[in-house]
């Protein structure tokens, strides 16, 4: 699988390149600052991009900024951010487009390679992957208001959030101590709550975490 | 002094009182002008001392009652705080004080012109109220002119004061700092240096172990990988309570929405900044904005929150507003109190509104210019 990284500290970026070498990724470009990520975006049109959010010059947020703009020209352009920090602010800009294909990702989550590894797996194929603390932030935010989410149930949307995370029904089952068939009876309900038409199960997936993410 | 019958009373009455306190000033004066010829034999000391503290309440007395005579401005108290400490140190302050010197000059002009003004003042109010039908004498209007020119706030005594006001403010600015400067360090020695210290050693024994017990080396790796995102995630926090990420990418106007975003109940927020505003002021701003939703968050049980932030002339106003139970108390929370210290350092002005059963209002006002045009570069011949 081709992928763009944009990492401006070298330490990181090399021990990237090592990580998804390893994990059967081809690096295309390595970039270290935000003109030449959305340069290298847009010439490669690579299969997913891992993006730092802070990059030189400006030492802002480059690197999400590149990354929108990249996603503006080329929709769905699926792009895995990686922060020291998560900003639900920054989180809706990359989700505000609706077309899936986004993660949004402490840095930290690079520890557990397997994790990692599928998240930018799920994103390469049009799916989310978002921080547990972004979907922290906004499960709390949710119970405190009316929402057609709030019909689902607390185990739905256990399973919701964690379908955010980008986990597959098997990850979420194993999280759960449930069966797969228990898991994928709940996402079944869920898409009917939502009103999702029965389609394509990865389809409505993205949708359901989509309406959850979005608000 | 509106024209009225009533107010032709009020004109005698104040006349009469005037002439009370302008004898009161003379006999004052008498008793300084007595003490200063007598401080070479020390008992003029106290007679000065004690003068020019009486004279303090009687003057401070006109200055509240000049704006109503001649419905001019209020004219503020131009002393400067008395510092504590013993009777010496008092006294000189009393003396160092440039508001000192012009009292003593309005007790001698008080005393004799302001004296036979009142007096005249007297004569005129009682005609007045005879001849109720004529236009209302002068001499009233001439006292308070003459009282006006030597109460007023001088551009001494503004400067004093004002060097009195930086001087608190920057004292409160250096100890927040060092406070703040502690609080880090503790912050980083008990956190995140503490846990590197257990990762290095969970990679020491795992190290040690691997031949061994590849099984305990990987408990131990595993420790070990979960020991940095517990500092990572200290690091992170201590970041942000230094200055976050997110207002140096965006600015206060993302930051301010980041955090409105990152609130569990919905805030509506409403920016209106021409430009942006220096580092400093926004960062100022942007903890004031956090710590009033904090405590909205944890004291207002509110279902809504309102942050407003608006550029008025030469001024930021911020203002956080909820719908919910009310009566916080500005003095107690010591929340509200670190703000206040904060904008202090700015001249930055924090009022609480908040009503038992709500709605709570904090209003902070911060005086700005906003971040002067840098010197663009260059672009003609150099």
């Amino acid at each position: 699988m081709r992928v763009v990284l944009a990492e401006d500290l070298a330490l990181l970026r090399d021990g990237l390149i090592r990580l998804l070498e390893a994990n059967d990724f081809e690096v295309v470009e390595a970039v270290d600052n935000g003109p030449s990520l959305l340069r290298a975006l847009l010439t490669h049109r690579p299969e997913v991009a891992v993006v730092d959010v802070r990059l030189p010059p400006s030492f802002t947020d480059e690197g999400l900024k590149a990354a929108i703009e990249a996603r503006r020209q080329l929709p769905g352009l699926p792009v895995l951010v990686l922060s020291q920090y998560v900003e639900q602010l920054y989180a809706r800009e990359l989700l505000a487009d609706r077309s899936g294909g986004v993660g949004y990702l402490l840095k930290d989550r690079v520890f557990n390679v397997d994790q990692f590894v599928s998240a930018v797996r799920q994103v390469a194929a049009g799916g989310t992957a978002m921080d547990p603390e972004v979907v922290a932030q906004l499960l709390t935010r949710r119970s405190a208001l009316d929402d057609p989410l709030t019909t689902l149930t607390p185990r739905e949307r256990e399973v919701l959030s964690l379908m955010a995370e980008g986990r597959s029904n098997a990850a979420i089952a194993a999280r759960l101590f449930v069966t797969e068939k228990a898991v994928s009876k709940h996402t079944n309900s869920i898409f009917t709550r939502l009103g999702l038409p029965p389609s394509e199960d990865d389809n409505r997936r993205v949708l359901a975490v989509l309406a959850y993410l979005n608000g | 002094m509106p024209d009225g019958f009533r107010s032709r009373f009020d004109a005698l009455w104040w006349s009469l009182t005037a002439t009370v306190l302008a004898v009161a000033c003379l006999t004052l004066f008498v008793i300084t002008l007595t003490g200063t010829v007598l401080v070479t034999v020390w008992v003029g000391i106290p007679m000065v001392v004690w003068g020019m503290y009486l004279v303090r309440p009687i003057a401070e007395f006109h200055r509240r009652q000049l704006a109503r005579v001649d419905g001019g401005e209020r004219i503020e108290s131009p002393y400067l705080a008395t510092p504590s400490g013993n009777l010496l140190v008092r006294v000189r302050a009393l003396f160092r004080d440039p508001a000192t010197v012009r009292d003593a000059w309005w007790l001698l002009v008080n005393g004799t012109v302001g004296l036979a003004l009142a007096i005249i003042g007297i004569v005129e109010s009682i005609l007045d109220l005879i001849f109720w039908w004529l236009p209302p004498g002068m001499a009233l209007r001439v006292h308070a002119a003459v009282g006006r020119s030597l109460l007023s706030v001088s551009e001494k005594s503004r400067l004093a004061l004002r060097v009195e006001q930086l001087t608190e403010s920057r004292a409160e600015t250096v100890d927040t700092q060092a406070a703040e400067l502690r609080r880090i360090e503790r912050d980083l020695h008990d956190g995140a240096q503490a846990r590197l210290v257990a990762l290095g050693m969970s990679l020491a024994m795992a190290e040690q172990q691997l031949e061994r017990d590849p099984e305990g080396a990987r408990t131990l790796l595993s420790e070990a990988r979960s020991a940095s995102s517990d500092a990572l995630a200290e690091l992170r926090d201590l970041v942000r309570g230094i200055h976050p990420p997110v207002l140096a990418d965006r600015g206060l106007d993302g930051a301010v929405q980041a955090l409105a975003l990152a609130a569990p109940m919905p805030v509506e927020v409403s920016i209106d900044l021409a430009n942006r505003l220096p580092a400093p002021l926004e960062s100022a701003a942007y903890f004031a904005v956090a710590e009033a939703l904090t405590n909205v968050v944890k004291h207002a049980h509110a279902q809504h929150a309102w942050v407003r932030l608006a550029q008025v002339g030469e001024q930021l106003s911020i203002s956080v507003r909820d719908d919910g139970v009310g009566g916080a108390d500005p003095a107690g929370g010591s929340g509200l109190r670190g703000i206040e210290r904060r904008l202090s350092a700015f001249d930055g002005t924090l009022g609480v509104e908040s009503p038992s059963g709500g709605p709570t209002e904090v209003v902070m006002v911060l005086p700005c210019v906003s971040s002067s045009p840098k010197t663009s570069p260059s672009s003609g011949t150099g």
